[in-house]
């Protein structure tokens, strides 16, 4: 990095930095060249959800069958009580919440060199991680197996609900088992030692991956699961 | 400025207060849902709470408001454009619904059923359907 750094201190800020930054035959980006990767990959990422949730858009639109009720099919009822709308989904959301804040604590504590704080950070962050996609597991057993949702049809109203919900939801679940994984692959290089020289970058990296699966959620979950 | 060596450390308490108003917001937008607030209010309250929510990731979880200009526009610049995207596909999707109810005999008021409804009442649905 230090090679593009001017002569007369730190580079420019705002639009001249901008304009310096690309003008000049030199980086572009003043950050690690893994921390640039991830970005160009969240991205690309983005692109690939906003196509499945503009589809979604499009066909929620064209069908004519009415729209399933989000709010009473993923209702819950505890101890046999009146079902709560949508409460499944509310605890999904809070836990993925719980989870960014986790790891953006462990991002702060690697570049504080707090090795072991930033490892169980980690880690909590890969539990709650995990237990969302246990949560997952059961919301779609339960609609596959009690109210007989599938791919290419429901009992409640149009057909595209099923297809919409399993490949976005499958999808981002995907991403979020992918990322527990990453994320304990991180935390035990971390505890062994494995970043001590190199810094702490990584765990950012990994951290905007994490806030990547959250924030895509957010989306998810006002479009799909509220309006 | 941090970020010109790349990395991005910052005060604690900022984390703490974000991640408190991302489970405000959560709570607001799951509000929305729980007293069935409908329309256009429902989408103007579920849309605010979702950029706030979504805004508030990107620049202060994921630093991007610390980030220098050129790689916070490489970020959300190329994004942006999905915006035409969205515009064109909601206008013609709104089309192709209409042409489906006015030429095609589609049903405009059709209702969809509750599993309630299917489970055989259970727990009490108010409203039956008469189609």
């Amino acid at each position: 990095m230090s090679e593009a750094i001017t002569s007369g201190g730190g580079p420019e800020e705002g639009v001249t930095g901008l304009v310096d930054d690309w003008a000049a035959d030199r980086q572009a980006y003043h950050v690690p060249w893994g921390k640039a990767m991830m970005w160009i990959f969240l991205v690309s990422d983005t692109f690939i959800f906003s196509c499945f949730l503009v589809g979604y858009l499009n066909v929620r639109l064209t069908t004519t069958e009415p729209w399933p009720s989000q709010s009473d099919i993923f209702a819950l009822s505890f101890g046999g009580g009146e079902p709560i709308p949508l409460i499944l989904i509310a605890i999904m959301t809070f836990i993925l919440i719980t989870s960014s804040g986790t790891m953006a604590l462990a991002v702060n504590m690697g570049y504080r060199k707090e090795k072991m704080k930033a490892f169980w950070l980690i880690c909590a962050t890969a539990a709650f991680g995990a237990s969302f996609v246990g949560m997952q597991v059961f919301e779609w057993s339960k609609l596959i197996l009690e109210e007989g949702v599938r791919p290419w049809g429901n009992p409640f109203g149009a057909p595209q609900f099923g297809s919409i919900f399993f490949m976005v939801t499958g999808f981002h679940g995907l991403h979020v088992s992918a990322g527990v994984i990453y994320l304990l692959w991180v935390a035990f290089r971390v505890k062994r030692g494995y970043y001590d020289d190199k810094g702490f970058e990584i765990i950012e990296i990994a951290g905007l991956y994490w806030h990547f699966v959250d924030l895509v959620w957010v989306f998810i979950f006002a479009f799909f699961y509220l309006l | 400025m941090a970020s010109a060596e790349g990395g991005q450390q910052h005060p604690l308490g900022i984390y703490y207060k974000i991640w408190i108003l991302l489970f405000v917001l959560s709570g607001f937008s799951y509000a929305v849902d729980y007293f069935e607030v409908q329309g256009a209010l429902r989408w103007t309250l579920v849309l605010l709470f979702m950029f706030l929510k979504a805004g508030f990731i990107v620049a202060i979880f994921m630093h991007v408001v610390w980030e220098r200009l050129a790689l916070a526009l490489t970020i959300l610049g190329p994004p942006s454009v999905l915006l035409v995207l969205i515009g064109f596909m909601a206008v013609e999707g709104k089309y192709a619904e209409e042409a489906r109810f006015t030429y095609m005999g589609h049903d405009r008021n059709a209702v969809a059923l509750t599993p309630a409804e299917i489970h055989g009442g259970g727990h009490g649905s108010d409203e039956e359907n008469h189609e």
